[in-house]
């Protein structure tokens, strides 16, 4: 049994923790990482499965990665790279397709093509769109103040909450009264006619989340989009260079330039707790290290009903935790391909290969696919934004040949009967039945391919129910109430024990901000 | 070919690069500028995104036929170099390509470019404005013979990560190992060509010069090599970035070349222009050496650098007026105060938003006092129509020196 001494001890080697540990050893805290599986980067990892194909295994885009950290961990001279997806392609199965393109004139004649009056509503959307990311954005890099709490700290962020609202006018107020509570659906509805359009757009309201186009509340995600333009100048969004396991391998490489100790294949078991105060932890192999700091990164589910003792924790928090929504309803195909899918629409090659394409061709057919998952099935017809990584960067696939990373929903991690080898497969084989319906050539140019259902991203991955935000997006689980009220400040109800992953404010995907404003709070905590 | 879509005058005015037939089926854009009386692309799509993430993640083809190309051959061909330009030719070697400027009498440079040893006694320069007659003057006496051949030779420059790949498969591997600023000859689609390794993105990368009559079947060579590497033809506007981004000078913009300067204070030595590494005072003589002996020894008097604009100061301008920080999407080339405190000490003179260091930066005309790495300034910038002035600070150039440069590993595949 060794024992080492560090400043702080941080569980789980995702992006978020990585970020943490990074933003720590820069401050000159002596930090060690300890990562399960054999590489880093939780669900923003790259893996060679299949030899000379590299996959995204799970996240496969960077959409709102925090320019701050960009540019605090000095990423680019990391290796970090973000190339731009320059479209958005929905082909449809009457043989038609809608395009969104980088370019504001060709897309308003795309959308055009399929109604004028969505062509200039789709301009004023945007803008008013804009003007709430605008509003909203400094919500998101805030810790969330407890409305219940009367500190000075809290009261004074309430205030500044207060002020920043009281500078919207009447109508992006009234925005974004209806984002916070109609469905995607509803809200697109009062704008647009185009169902392609209205369906694509949505699905960024649902992705994720076991609740469908129509279900209220998933209006808000949209503005997550718009979030990511704001950074568009600055193209903090698009795809790695890599695949995202080097987003990973950037921050990683940042925290070890500040001296940060990081091991694989090092699983943490328990977190070690003496008179009220976590003390370090064990890992698997009966190995103990000990810190006055330990962070979790892994999502409120792992972090306080596995890795801590019961007794440790306040009774109402343990069932705060225990009801914390966190069903998984995403799967995931990555395939190896010979040759490029040839799409009915539009066939050959073309620059629609580069950019997202999104099988979501009307409002009914996601909520037909929420559906089936709503009572136990996964989407026969699911919903699904694929990147054809290798049309992007040369590296992920030898040359002439392609990777393609297809996210796919909805997947319901309480399937019924459970899941099992053969049900993956099934699920895989409906992924492809139902591309096959807008590129016949795909299924013979298939040459190898990966399936991931909620189950398998649970067991693999670490991620509990396969959920892929630790824990859903929905209004009940954002701000002031992630992960817990009370502990939305990434500290725990245990001293000296934090929590860091995407299971607290803001999350959803990879951001990196939980992992940097947990570390802020750690430093800010620290004795001087 | 014809240019249908040109009114009458301009076509009278411009001519079309060898490649033309092949460029302007691809321009989506039809976005095209001047370059040296040729029409060239300023983008092929409608942004020039992928054309600059081509130069930097895959590989990008770009046209530089414009260049002006001298063919200097003669038993006196390597002392008449020697003379004319800053660095030592003496000392090039066989296949060797030297990147240098060459100075008037008083040491203000007049343009520069590479040169090419093609063999004992044959060269060829390139430069970016005519200079036949300053090389024709400067001969007298001596047996060489200068030769303008800018239109006789079709020229390409092939950069990025993939580029060596792609010439393994397009070349038959003949510039599989060819390292940093060295020249070879080969077949590319069937023709013969030239290919040196250098380029203007401070990337891997290669230019290929062919006789004006191949330079289809070499684009067709190099293009179909590249599809399955993600090449992708690139414009002057992608150009323009990665070469801010390597610190590279461009005539015209950055300095202005000594025999146009109408006023004496628009010309620019080599000190200025952080080209003192090309001037070799130790030559017996050069033109402009007694004045660059002299300003060596007082030192020179501005300096040229790299600045970055701060995030945080941008985002406060921008913040006063309800903004997130506006970025050119475009480099710019134009002349932007630069100040220590209240005084004006310099000017940029090119800048852009870094896609890829996700920076802001611009290279700056400073007073030497003002020009060591590290040293705070100000930059103007306009937000929303006001005059501000953002903070910057004075770095090292290039900004972006990726070591696959230089380097010449073995080709993967």
């Amino acid at each position: 049994m060794s024992v080492s001494r560090y400043d702080a001890i941080v569980i789980g080697g995702g992006h978020n923790g990585l970020v943490t540990a990074a933003y720590l050893a820069r401050a000159g805290k002596k930090v060690l990482v300890l990562e399960r599986r054999h590489v880093l980067g939780g669900a923003a990892v790259t893996e060679e499965i299949n030899p000379g194909f590299k996959y995204s295994v799970c996240s496969y885009v960077v959409s709102l990665l925090r320019p701050e950290i960009i540019r605090d961990l000095e990423l680019p001279k990391h290796g970090l790279r973000i190339l731009p997806l320059e479209s958005t392609f929905t082909p449809l199965p009457n043989g038609d397709y809608l395009a969104r393109w980088a370019d504001h004139d060709h897309t308003r004649r795309e959308i055009y093509r399929h109604s004028p009056r969505d062509a200039d509503a789709y301009d004023d959307f945007g803008k008013l769109m804009y003007q709430l990311a605008v509003a909203v954005k400094p919500i998101l890099a805030m810790v969330p103040p407890d409305p219940t709490s009367m500190s000075p700290k809290d009261l004074m962020g309430f205030l500044k909450l207060g002020k920043h609202f009281r500078s919207l006018g009447h109508e992006q107020f009234h925005a974004l009264y209806k984002l916070m509570t109609m469905s995607s659906a509803d809200y697109l509805g009062e704008w647009f006619e185009t169902e392609a359009l209205k369906a694509t757009m949505s699905a960024s309201g649902i992705i994720g989340t076991f609740l469908g186009p129509r279900s209220p509340g998933t209006a808000y995600v949209l503005l997550h989009h718009y979030m990511g333009e704001i950074d568009g100048a600055m193209r903090a969004w698009g795809f790695a260079k890599g695949g995202t396991g080097s987003i990973s391998e950037a921050i990683a490489s940042a925290a070890r330039s500040h001296g940060a100790e990081i091991q694989t294949g090092a699983r943490v078991v328990q977190v070690t707790v003496k008179n009220g105060k976590a003390t370090g932890i064990v890992l698997d192999d009966g190995r103990e290290y000990t810190a006055p700091v330990v962070v979790s990164a892994l999502d409120p589910k792992r972090t306080f009903l596995e890795l801590v003792d019961e007794e440790y924790l306040p009774e109402d928090f343990v069932s705060d935790i225990e009801r914390f929504k966190i069903r998984g309803s995403s799967g995931k195909v990555n395939l190896s391909l010979s040759e490029l899918p040839d799409f009915t629409c539009k066939p050959g090659v073309n620059q629609l290969h580069r950019g997202a394409i999104s099988i979501s061709p009307s409002i009914d057919y996601l909520e037909r696919a929420y559906d089936e998952a709503k009572y136990g099935s996964f989407s026969s017809r699911p919903y699904m934004d694929i990147i054809i990584p290798s049309m992007i960067d040369p590296g992920m696939a030898p040359p002439g040949k392609h990777v393609m990373s297809i996210f796919v929903q909805y997947a319901p991690s309480d399937l019924r009967g459970g899941w099992d080898e053969t049900k993956r497969e099934k699920f895989g084989d409906a992924v492809i039945d139902t591309l096959a319906q807008y590129t016949p050539n795909l299924p013979d140019a298939i040459l190898h391919r990966q399936v991931l259902t909620p189950w398998d991203i649970d067991r693999d991955m670490g991620l509990t129910n396969g959920n892929i935000f630790h824990g859903e997006l929905t209004l009940h689980q954002l701000f002031c109430m992630r992960p817990a009220v009370g502990y939305s400040d990434y500290t725990t109800p245990l001293r000296n024990y934090y929590q860091a992953g995407s299971g607290t404010h803001p999350a959803g995907g990879i951001t990196g901000a939980s992992g940097r404003l947990a570390a802020l709070r750690i430093l800010a905590d620290a004795p001087r | 070919m014809p240019v249908d879509w040109l009114p009458g005058r301009l076509r009278a005015m411009l001519r079309t690069t060898p490649f033309h037939s092949r460029t302007a089926p691809l321009s989506k854009a039809q976005n095209w500028r001047r370059w040296s009386g040729y029409l060239t692309a300023s983008s092929y799509e409608l942004h020039h995104d992928r054309e600059y993430w081509a130069i930097r993640s895959s590989a990008a083809l770009i046209d530089v036929s414009p260049l002006y190309k001298y063919g200097i051959e003669g038993p006196d061909a390597e002392r008449f170099l020697d003379r004319v330009v800053t660095r030592e030719v003496t000392k090039c070697k066989l296949h060797q390509v030297l990147y240098t400027p060459w100075c008037d009498a008083d040491g203000k440079v007049m343009d520069d470019g590479t040169l090419t040893r093609l063999t004992d006694d044959s060269f060829r320069l390139t430069s970016a404005e005519p200079n036949l007659r300053w090389l024709l003057d400067n001969a007298l006496g001596m047996d060489v013979s200068i030769r303008d051949i800018t239109d006789d030779l079709a020229a390409l420059a092939l950069q990025g990560p993939t580029a060596r790949r792609i010439l393994h498969q397009a070349a038959d591997a003949v510039a599989d190992d060819l390292g940093f600023f060295r020249h070879t000859t080969g077949e590319i689609g069937g023709v013969p060509v030239e290919i040196t390794r250098t380029g203007y993105t401070g990337d891997l990368g290669y230019e290929i010069w062919t006789e004006r009559g191949n330079a289809e079947a070499l684009w067709d060579g190099i293009m179909e090599a590249g599809d399955a590497h993600l090449i992708l033809p690139a414009g002057m506007l992608a150009l323009d970035i990665a070469r801010v981004e390597a610190g590279l000078v461009l005539i015209g913009v950055d300095y202005v070349p000594a025999h146009r300067a109408v006023i004496e204070d628009r010309k620019s030595s080599p000190f200025e222009l952080g080209l003192g590494w090309t001037v070799k005072l130790d030559k017996k003589s050069f033109v402009g050496r007694d004045a660059l002996i002299a300003e060596k020894e007082r030192g020179p008097e501005w300096k040229l650098r790299g600045l970055e604009v701060s995030w945080d100061s941008l985002e406060a301008l921008y913040g006063l007026v309800g903004l997130p920080p506006q970025l050119p999407s475009e480099g710019w080339r134009a002349s932007v105060p630069v100040y220590s405190g209240n005084a004006q000490i310099g000017y940029a003179t090119s800048g852009c938003w870094s896609p890829l260091l996700k920076k802001y930066i611009a290279l700056a005309h400073l007073q030497s006092r003002y020009a060591s790495a590290g040293t705070d300034l100000s930059m103007e910038v306009t937000v929303e129509h006001h005059r501000k002035k953002a903070k910057v600070r004075v770095v090292e150039t290039p900004f972006f020196n990726p070591d696959r440069k230089r380097s010449t590993p073995e080709v993967a595949r």
